[in-house]
């Protein structure tokens, strides 16, 4: 049985290994993905529908932008399954809540928590700069978050949960989870109101004072500050379950 | 061969033995840490090839947060894998 479970696996990679020479050579402009009208358009037109320098987020979070709420949403409910999952499961664990032979008792380290000290607020301010920097340079919202989200997670790690949770409490992380999804989805309920279609930026230059261009790629951050919410705060959340075997308190 | 592509075969052959190493050891805490390795290694060959989105996201996610997560994880359970 294993000697047969060997032959599929050598089999099938040699064949996706023959599969991968039909690729095209990388940064070929005549392949496939490059030669498409579609990617012809973005290239040609984004600077001018969006006035956004990086094309990327333009597409993910304008063109595409319904596709990136319900990415958003998954990451939601993958949260609150973790954190159900783990509350149900995770009952024997609070009746003995007995030590594992590994935990020590000693107080939180000095130089560790010192350098957590130092370095969560630098880490946080690059979360907000690689937030608000989305459009301009590589970043936007589900970097921003996930960085937002581990300078949490270095405190519960320096310290213990409670301490981190004194912060970031995780029914309030729950919360502004959905605060996020409903900044990204009111922005585009909000168009929808103003006469567009859902998630169509351009019509919010009715009330604000921007041009039709602006007001995409001012949208654009709008809604990956929603994303950045979700993605903090479940990043987060998924950690303290995940360590603390859904109890939500004590140290890892 | 020019130097990146000396380095493009490099970092191609780690991420295989890195892949590998994640895949057969016992321990897992040693798996989790590999893996994050295996994330790096695939952040820097984003990078090279200029999906500089990707290469970030892949370094904050997956050689980041992920592998946090995989420790936190393999803290609780037993740590020996029985394959």
């Amino acid at each position: 049985m294993r000697k047969l479970a060997v032959a599929v696996v050598v089999l099938t990679g040699g064949l996706l290994l023959y599969a991968a020479t039909d690729f095209a050579a990388w940064g070929d402009p005549e392949s496939p993905a490059s030669d498409s009208d579609v990617s012809k358009h973005f290239i040609a037109e984004t600077g001018v529908d969006t006035e956004v320098p990086n094309m990327v987020t333009a597409v993910l979070a304008d063109y595409r932008g319904f596709d990136t709420m319900f990415e958003t949403v998954v990451i939601f409910i993958a949260g609150i399954a973790i954190l159900a999952i783990l509350k149900l499961t995770g009952k024997d664990a609070t009746k003995t809540p007995g030590k594992r032979k590994d935990e020590v008792d000693d107080a939180p380290d000095l130089i560790v928590t010192h350098t957590v000290r130092l370095l969560v607020p630098i880490i946080q301010l690059f979360a907000f700069y690689v937030l608000a920097h989305g459009h301009v340079s590589p970043g936007g919202g589900f970097q921003g978050g996930v960085i937002m989200g581990a300078s949490f997670i270095l405190v519960a790690l320096a310290w213990d949960l409670p301490r981190a949770m004194d912060r970031l409490s995780v029914d309030r992380a729950i919360l502004l989870a959905g605060v996020g999804i409903l900044i990204y989805a009111g922005i585009g309920l909000l168009a929808m109101f103003l006469g567009g279609e859902f998630l169509d930026y351009a019509e919010l230059s009715t009330i604000f004072p921007v041009s039709r261009e602006m007001a995409r790629y001012h949208a654009m951050l709008g809604v990956e500050i929603g994303v950045a919410f979700t993605v903090t705060t479940v990043m987060f959340a998924i950690y303290a379950s995940l360590s603390s075997k859904g109890r939500l308190e004590g140290g890892l | 061969m020019s130097g990146l592509e000396l380095f493009n075969v490099f970092i191609l052959v780690f991420l295989v033995v890195a892949a590998v190493i994640a895949l057969r050891v016992k321990d897992l805490l040693i798996a989790s840490v590999v893996f994050g390795i295996y994330s790096f290694l695939m952040c820097l060959l984003w990078a090279e090839m200029g999906a500089v989105d990707v290469a970030f996201t892949e370094a904050a996610v997956g050689a980041g947060v992920s592998a946090v997560f995989l420790i936190a994880t393999v803290f609780n359970v037993k740590r020996d894998s029985s394959d």
